[in-house]
């Protein structure tokens, strides 16, 4: 009956996937002879618990404009939702029509026919108006197939009370975060300065920005991870952890570095404006007031950070493309991005809502407007989402010590090479 | 009903003579006699159609999948080249038939043998404590003693529970930070133990996880087989003077190896599989410590990108090649004790 393991999983498994999609976006829909929209709408959310009740009441107030039209919310937890779309896009059921996307995953989409191509419809409002970063990675193959909605890039978020009680500055460099974090654990034995998160990629890619380095060099078609730089960023991280200026975890990263956070175990950690919601909740920023911003630290070559953000893709299988387009254009809209700024303090990719006084008045959003204006772009190349999972494995063995900065620099530039096959 | 069920009886009892007929047809020119399967048909009928239900459905859901995977083992089928319509947008088959080449790269990877070193430690340590800790419970709950019934039922849960609601719950007593067992070191003074990520104590939370939900198999199939064994027996070895240890070794272990054999089979081949488990606890990690097969050949079928299905079906089929052999050594060790099934 251990069978009944798989099976039980196994249903379960059908059971969330079935529940989160919603089936198909059953009743065909369009417009009809007076120009107005109908039908239903899916659309999969990937924010996180802190962002998606704003999020719904957004996408659900779509039904005011256009109330012939039926807008089914899903959430779809982030870390699930790029299997899930693949899964059933792949399958031809089950995929909304419309997906909340993340900036790498738009590429890799459309080069497998997954999304329809936007240019030249209802979806696309006011292109001039968008952050030309944001924009870049929408496009793929010199066709647009995503909107971009909001904007991120990561900085070093603090505690003020912890930093000063402490007597440290924020630390502005490795070492400065180094000395920071060890008048932290000597003055509360057991806290520490910065929780490094271990198991997700992403994070790492500050440190190798911070050495100069990148993961890929697109235009030239080199591989560039297993470069001197590439080598560095390993040693940071390993640094890190083995000096005790940052405790990590290989698995349940997230949970346990807000858990952290919130609750005063560590007084610092690298976080980007999908965390404000969350942080400010926990109990240590009761007042608000106490959660502390700061760029990233920087490693020898400066200050790097990821440009990251979510754009709003349409699934080209869509019965109902009319309804989706101009459902795309409404969740990027300058009007939603105002209040996902004013609610969720998310970075906008409209220039034009960056005048608004809620908005540029926002604390969070003049920290990481010009954080995201030096952000470092990602190749938007089809693999790259693909390029995290190299990484998250190398991470895991440099941090348990199974293996050197040097050999998992080596093997990550090898498995690029595999993924990659004409790059050098 | 009856009638025409006594007639198929004797129709089927004929067959001997049927059959010699259907020699002599051969020599004859085809077009003479009734063909061999219409006479087969019309004989066996009432067999065939008790079968061919079932022949379907296997066909449908085993057979053609089956095939379906050797193929694309064959091919280099990825999710970019197969055929797909979506919408606007059509994308013809462009995969190739490669032969044995994915055979060739998977054998000659270190990953293969590296996963499949730590699939043998996993499933012959899950099954050795599983079954050991069944045997030992089912012959501790096959005695008259009070609340036996209480202490079934208890034994019983990991069962009841569904199993990702256990590996969750699991999942949350082994985080180094806020876990329980740390806490309950750090109570007793302890170092905390970075359970799921170092790769070694990775490794054995995930066996514990899977020998705790394993053992209620083992201990039921156990208790039966224990209830089987004639009391006699045990009697007379008293009457002899044979010791516990004696009549443990020489009555139990021997009365029960009808029941062991096939849930060790079972239990390996089952564990050998066990997707859930690791996936839930450790997603493979950390790093890709815990990877098993079939965690593995999940990866590249649906987390790599474009998803390697080509490859995938490649390790299904060396796995589902693996286990077969293993079967079939296995049956044949058995046979050669005496034992049927």
């Amino acid at each position: 009956m251990r069978r009944g393991i798989a099976a039980t999983a196994l249903v379960a498994a059908l059971g969330l996937t079935t529940a989160a999609c919603g089936g198909d976006s059953g009743d065909q829909g369009g417009s009809n002879s007076s120009g107005e929209l109908s039908g239903t709408v899916t659309y999969w959310d990937t924010s996180n618990e802190a962002e998606k009740a704003t999020y719904q009441a957004l996408a659900e107030g779509f039904t005011k404009l256009h109330p012939k039209v039926k807008v089914k919310y899903v959430n779809v937890p982030f870390g699930e939702a790029n299997a899930k779309f693949k899964n059933a896009a792949g399958g031809n059921s089950g995929a909304p029509d419309v997906m909340r996307t993340e900036v790498a995953w738009v590429a890799d989409f459309a080069s497998l026919g997954y999304l329809a191509p936007l240019d030249g419809t209802r979806a696309i409002e006011n292109q001039g108006d968008w952050l030309p970063q944001a924009a870049a990675s929408t496009k793929f193959d010199d066709k647009t197939y995503a909107v971009p909605q909001v904007i991120d890039t990561m900085a070093l978020f603090y505690n003020k009370k912890m930093l000063k009680d402490a007597g440290v500055d924020v630390p502005s460099n490795l070492n400065a975060l180094k000395d920071a974090s060890a008048k932290i654990s000597k003055k509360w034995p057991g806290k520490s300065g910065l929780y490094l998160r271990g198991d997700d990629p992403y994070w790492f890619l500050s440190f190798l920005y911070g050495e100069g380095g990148d993961l890929v060099d697109a235009d030239g078609k080199k591989v560039t991870i297993d470069d001197p730089s590439g080598v560095k960023a390993y040693k940071t991280i390993k640094d890190l952890v083995d000096s005790k200026a940052a405790i990590t975890d290989a698995s349940d990263g997230w949970n346990n570095m807000q858990n952290a956070f919130k609750s005063g175990k560590v007084a610092m950690m690298l976080n980007g404006p999908w965390a404000i919601a969350d942080s400010r909740a926990g109990a240590e920023f009761k007042d608000p007031k106490n959660l502390g911003i700061a760029p990233v630290p920087a490693g020898s070559a400066g200050q790097g950070s990821p440009q990251g953000g979510w754009n709003l893709s349409v699934y080209a299988g869509s019965k109902n493309l009319d309804a989706s387009y101009e459902f795309a254009k409404y969740m990027s809209s300058a009007k939603v991005q105002q209040e996902t700024t004013e609610k969720l303090s998310l970075l906008p990719t409209r220039l034009s809502v960056y005048t608004k006084p809620t908005v540029s008045g926002n604390e969070m959003v003049q920290f990481f407007k010009p954080a995201v204006d030096k952000a470092v772009e990602r190749p938007w190349i089809p693999q790259g989402n693909a390029l995290f999972e190299p990484i998250r494995l190398q991470m895991a063995n440099v941090l348990g010590g199974k293996t050197t900065p040097e050999k998992a620099a080596q093997e990550t530039g090898d498995a690029y090479r595999k993924m990659l096959k004409d790059y050098k | 009903m009856a009638v025409e069920t006594s007639q198929s009886v004797a129709k089927a009892a004929g067959a001997n003579s049927a059959r010699g007929r259907g020699r002599r047809t051969e020599n004859t020119p085809r077009s003479t006699g009734p063909g061999r399967l219409r006479r087969a048909l019309s004989t066996h009928w009432y067999a065939w159609s008790m079968v061919a239900p079932v022949v379907a459905v296997i066909g449908v859901i085993i057979g053609y999948p089956l095939a379906r995977g050797f193929y694309l083992s064959l091919t280099d089928a990825n999710e970019a080249n197969v055929e797909r319509t979506i919408g606007v947008n059509h994308i013809p088959a462009t995969y190739e038939f490669v032969g044995l080449d994915n055979y060739k790269a998977v054998l000659t990877d270190n990953v293969f043998w590296d996963r499949l070193g730590w699939t043998l430690v996993w499933t012959v340590s899950c099954v050795a404590l599983s079954f050991t800790l069944g045997l030992v419970l089912a012959n501790m709950l096959n005695r008259k003693l009070k609340g036996r019934t209480f202490y079934r039922m208890a034994l019983i849960l990991p069962w009841a529970v569904p199993a990702f609601v256990s590996v969750f719950t699991w999942r949350l007593l082994f985080n180094e930070r806020s876990g329980l067992f740390n806490q309950l070191l750090a109570g007793g003074g302890i170092d905390a133990i970075s359970w799921l990520n170092d790769p070694t104590w990775a490794k054995v939370s995930v066996i514990a996880v899977n020998v705790w939900l394993g053992v209620p198999f083992m201990l039921v199939a156990m208790l039966g087989g224990l209830q089987s064994i004639p009391a006699e027996l045990y009697e007379a070895a008293e009457m002899d003077g044979a010791t516990a240890w004696q009549r443990f070794r020489h009555i139990t272990l021997p009365g029960l190896r009808p029941v062991s054999g096939t849930v060790i089979l079972l239990s390996s081949i089952w564990t050998f599989n066990m997707f859930p488990v690791i996936f839930l606890l450790t997603r493979g990690g950390p790093g890709d410590a815990t990877e098993i097969l079939v965690t593995y050949a999940y990866k590249l079928s649906f987390v790599v990108s474009p998803r390697d299905f080509a490859g995938s079906a490649a390790w299904g089929v060396l796995i589902l090649a693996l286990l077969s052999l293993f079967a079939v050594a296995y049956r044949r060790a058995l046979r050669k004790q005496g034992d049927m099934w």
